[in-house]
């Protein structure tokens, strides 16, 4: 039971939740950028959360399935097709072998995800599945993925038999956010060298837009603005930094720091953005501009709590849909 | 490469010359720093190991890891375990966890967790591998024997790993060889070593580096075939000897 790359994307790569534990031997936890979209897509195809996933770039790759499965696309909608015919994604898909799933033109966002259901057959590097570009380990041979791998996958959850028919969109979906966000608007706690820059700056922090610069990638969006300004020049001992730490570059922009970030550094951190609106910005794209508006942890942590109940039942009612589904076809072809 | 134990050296916290202070501040909503004041500092960095094994022992409820630092550090924790396994209810988690920490800190006698290993690596310090050495030469008016003798008499402390993947931050080299980052980061080769400061370090993969380069180890930094795929750890001592070009190339190819 495979998968096979026809042709590679512009950066495919297997990712989890990241890597963690082993961050004090610099070690970085890498991981999927968009860590709620592929979590909706393994609640999809009744997988763990945290189960191993293929992130997807435009252009994306030409996927041949080797077996029968059922798969989940989330996240950016790359117009994907299985056989030519256009798929949505946020809906479990029965893909049968032979079919071959690719992605036509990016509509919207910038990364997506395909689950698959009970998993990719890979062995955990250091207890997590993400690829380390940097140090070529983990995922698939510690690398993105090119034309002619051959992926196994684990056998399905539950198996049950399809007549050789084509592919098949099962009628239950996922919404793509869990409640209204503003665009543009990213919630930020404060850092802790917020005070080493002078009140303009402060002011322009939160009060300007800043732009995403085309320098962005997996480590680190760079942002582009009125430069910001020390009080006085002030050396920063390396130290602990995390996704979405947000970082004043000695030429006063800022940069991002994002799924492949390094484990310490030594720039003034300014803030941090939020865990729930990491997904967000892990899908905007360069040229897009984001603001920056402070908030507490009260307001932080009771999203991300409600977020995580919210995957809690995404995950049950997925699990209900696909249990009666297959009961309703095995009544059927008895 | 000859690794050898010896005696632990329980850090104490009359041992430290001044009274503790340090600082708790987020980062973000599921880490935290705790912050010893911006310093390389032996004593402090000390202190921050001896905190962070005991958490490695006694971990908080939701606490999934720490990264120590030169003078801090960093706490990760996953907000919805932490709630779902503190009796006391104090909200946000953020003070609850930063409660639990300073009580931490708090305890008499920490003491280092792990035995502090003395690590040897061989590094040919030949101007083909040492390309920054007539820079240091120059600058600090000092002989490249000398740069070559200081650096390789003194044992150095590992202070902390980051950057890179076991990239280890030690020192503290000698005055007369300290020497300034370079402008512009340039393409270093695996097992270079490098002084920053009054920082010395190796790096363990391809990549930009902004350290001047003294010299080249043969040995593999970094192997994920591994249990631990890296070479040093936090609070190990690490010295350095000189060895020759032919030596370089004999142990290289042995672990190749």
């Amino acid at each position: 039971m495979s998968l096979k790359i026809l042709k590679a994307g512009m950066l495919d790569s297997i990712q989890d939740m990241g890597r963690f534990g082993y961050q004090q031997f610099g070690i970085n936890p890498t991981g999927c950028m968009d860590r709620y979209a592929a979590a909706i897509a393994n609640c999809l195809v009744c997988n763990d959360l945290n189960e191993a996933v293929i992130e997807i770039h435009f252009p994306g790759p030409a996927i041949l399935f080797e077996q029968k499965t059922i798969i989940a696309i989330t996240g950016a909608d790359f117009n994907a097709t299985i056989n030519g015919n256009n798929v949505p994604i946020y809906h479990p898909l029965i893909i049968n072998k032979n079919e071959t799933l690719q992605f036509q033109s990016p509509k919207n966002k910038s990364r997506c995800y395909l689950a698959i259901n009970g998993g990719i057959k890979l062995d955990r590097w250091l207890s997590s599945y993400s690829t380390n570009l940097k140090a070529e380990a983990g995922g698939f041979n510690g690398r993105k993925l090119i034309k002619d791998d051959v992926i196994e996958l684990n056998n399905m959850i539950e198996s049950f038999d399809l007549k050789e028919e084509p592919f098949k969109i099962l009628p239950w979906q996922a919404n793509e956010n869990f409640e209204p966000t503003s665009s543009e608007e990213f919630l930020v706690i404060e850092g802790s060298e917020w005070r080493w820059i002078d009140k303009q700056s402060q002011e322009k922090f939160l009060k300007n837009p800043f732009y995403i610069s085309h320098n962005s990638d997996r480590m680190g969006y760079r942002l582009a603005s009125e430069p910001l300004n020390l009080i006085e020049k002030m050396e920063l001992v390396s130290s602990g930094v995390s996704f979405g730490t947000i970082q004043l570059l000695p030429d006063g922009q800022l940069i991002v720091l994002m799924a492949d970030h390094q484990t310490t550094g030594g720039y003034p951190r300014l803030g941090n953005i939020i865990s729930t609106h990491l997904p967000k910005l892990a899908q905007m794209k360069a040229g897009d501009n984001i603001n920056f508006k402070f908030t507490d942890h009260q307001t932080a942590e009771a999203v991300l709590i409600k977020q995580q109940q919210h995957l809690q039942q995404l995950q049950i009612a997925c699990k209900l849909r696909f249990e009666n589904y297959t009961h309703e076809f095995r009544k059927e072809n008895h | 490469m000859v690794r050898k134990k010896k005696i632990i050296e329980p850090v104490l916290k009359n041992q430290l010359t001044q009274e503790i202070s340090y600082s708790i501040s987020p980062l973000g909503d599921s880490a935290l720093i705790i912050d010893f004041g911006n310093v390389i500092d032996e004593q402090i960095n000390k202190l921050v190991h001896s905190v962070f094994f005991q958490l490695q022992n006694e971990p908080i409820p939701g606490m999934i890891e720490a990264i120590p630092a030169y003078s801090s550090l960093t706490i990760f924790y996953d907000v919805f375990v932490a709630r779902n396994n503190m009796t006391d209810k104090v909200e946000p988690v953020f003070d609850l966890i930063s409660d639990r920490l300073k009580k931490y800190i708090a305890t008499e006698n920490l003491e280092t967790g792990d035995p502090e290993l003395l690590i040897d690596i061989p590094v040919c310090y030949d101007k083909e591998y040492g390309i920054d050495l007539g820079f240091i030469s120059s600058q600090n008016n000092i002989s490249v024997e000398e740069i070559i003798h200081l650096h390789s008499s003194v044992t150095y402390r590992v202070y902390m790993l980051g950057f890179l993947p076991g990239f280890a931050y030690m020192g503290l080299v000698d005055e007369k060889i300290s020497s300034p980052r370079k402008q512009q980061p340039a393409a270093v080769e695996p097992g270079s070593v490098g002084i920053a400061g009054r920082q010395t370090g190796v790096y363990p993969f391809k990549s930009p580096g902004g350290w001047q380069i003294i010299g080249r180890t043969p040995l593999k930094l970094f192997d994920k075939e591994k249990v631990n795929p890296v070479l040093f750890k936090p609070g190990d001592n690490v010295k350095f000897h000189s060895i020759t070009k032919d030596e370089f190339e004999d142990t290289k190819s042995r672990n190749a």
